[in-house]
């Protein structure tokens, strides 16, 4: 991204190409990017595998709430009783099969590993 | 002849007919083949850069399936300082996670320079850590080398910037190596601090802004981090297209620095162990938008096509065929990004 106003790129990127972070599966791709290195194609079969969908429901906003409700993974505008923070990421780093940072020092500093 | 609406680089509207913007295009590519020695886009690419741009619609978007990610470069102070909202920045991440729809996000310092963040580490590792707690999203901690906070009167070594004027050669080029290992062992010390933080990875953005030893020792530190921290995401981001020689004989791992184009910069990013690059390509303000986003889209094909990590196109106010104004036209960011993704290829922006 870069720099200039909300309005003008986070909002008119997230729209016209985003695939909309946690409203889909933007944020589990980004992390196989991060990750792994994975580039865009690779990191979307990844997810979409990992999730047991097609690559092009990654980014459908309706599919991909209803899995991550089932999941438990996070989400925007969630029920009470939604797994949040750093309880989604947990989840995720299991799902993915991943080590997530935030989630090893949690576990640490809850006594939990 | 049927006039188009675009822009100039600065935002301005223009009207342009067929024969003006196809001109404009050829023009773009050619001053991108001839800088960095690559490959033209095919006819059907440019004829595809015409259709996108002279579309009749606002905001343009790419097929569906083709959706991309974000990550950032601002600090998450967008919301806060630069559009002046009474937010602290761990709220604002959320807001970019849960209304924005951001993909990641790194949290900065104001200041974002590595150097005036090491006094101030341990209050910038809290706000990581109760970021850490609160979000979904990966989040990396960003700030730039910016080696010219260690020259005097500011900083302990020698003025390049001054020593050069006066013909001080050898002086200037001592001067930035030894600010190569002083940014160095700060941007080391702070990625240890938001490593034990938890954060999920360092960002290294607007590398080269002080030329060819900002470049160094960026990439000297993201070694030396991965080295004692494996598991950390790296993402690099350039401050221009072509890495100035302020110094001139710098190399990284046998490759100089000065004179490197995007597709030669990401080659390098990846020895040192970069996860996730960041190329950059100036918009000219003086030029029209369709040149600048042909120039754009061939320079960042030629990059992605070296490269075997993701590439994050930098297409923000002034760089990626974005035009240069502090709110960038909603028409022209839909088309840039639709473009460097879908031609350029780009993994994200």
């Amino acid at each position: 991204m870069g720099s200039g106003d909300p309005f003008g790129n986070e909002a008119v990127q997230e729209v016209a190409v985003g695939m909309g972070g946690i409203r889909t599966a933007g944020d589990l791709v980004l992390r196989m990017q991060l990750s792994r290195g994975m580039k865009i194609n690779e990191a979307k079969a990844y997810v979409a595998e990992k999730l047991g969908v097609s690559v092009r429901a990654l980014s459908d906003c309706t599919v991909m709430r209803e899995i991550r409700q089932d999941l438990d993974l996070g989400y925007p505008m969630p029920e009470a009783g939604a797994a949040k923070g750093i309880e989604a990421k947990i989840r995720i780093a299991d799902l993915l099969g991943i080590r997530i940072n935030s989630v090893e020092r949690f576990k640490s500093k809850t006594a939990l590993q | 002849m049927e006039k188009h609406f675009t822009r100039m680089g600065d935002g301005s509207p223009l009207y342009l007919d067929r024969k003006e913007i196809c001109s404009e295009l050829a023009e773009g590519v050619s001053d991108a083949v001839r800088r960095g020695k690559i490959p033209p886009l095919s006819t059907e690419e440019v004829d595809y850069l015409f259709e996108i741009i002279t579309s009749p619609v606002n905001v343009t978007s790419v097929a569906r399936g083709s959706e991309t990610v974000t990550s950032s470069d601002s600090g998450a102070f967008k919301i806060s300082y630069q559009a002046n909202i009474s937010m602290d920045r761990a709220t604002a991440i959320q807001v970019h996670e849960k209304v924005l729809g951001a993909d990641s996000l790194d949290l900065g310092n104001i200041d974002y320079s590595y150097k005036a963040v090491k006094a101030i580490l341990h209050d910038e590792a809290k706000v990581m850590e109760n970021v850490q707690l609160n979000t979904v999203m990966p989040v990396l901690y960003g700030a730039m080398p910016n080696l010219g906070l260690y020259t005097r009167p500011d900083g302990p070594v020698e003025n390049w910037s001054e020593l050069l004027p006066r013909g001080k050669i050898a002086e200037a080029r001592a001067a930035q190596e030894e600010a190569v290992e002083l940014a160095v062992k700060d941007m080391s010390y702070i990625a240890g601090g938001m490593y034990e933080a938890g954060a999920d990875g360092m960002n290294f953005d607007t590398c080269g802004a002080s030329g060819d030893a900002d470049v160094l020792a960026a990439l000297k530190a993201i070694e030396a981090i991965k080295q004692k921290y494996p598991g950390l995401g790296i993402e690099m981001g350039m401050s221009g297209e072509f890495i100035l020689g302020m110094h001139g004989r710098l190399e990284y791992m046998g490759t100089r620095l000065a004179g490197l184009y995007p597709h030669q910069q990401v080659t390098v990013a990846e020895k040192a162990g970069v996860s996730i690059f960041g190329p950059v390509v100036n918009t000219n303000s003086n030029k029209s938008f369709p040149w600048n986003l042909a120039r754009a889209v061939t320079f960042i094909r030629a990059c992605t096509e070296a490269a075997r990590i993701p590439v994050h196109v930098n297409v923000g106010m002034g760089v990626g065929a974005t035009p240069m104004t502090p709110v960038p036209p909603a028409d022209a960011v839909s088309r840039a990004s639709k473009a460097l993704i879908e031609i350029g290829k780009a993994d994200g922006l």
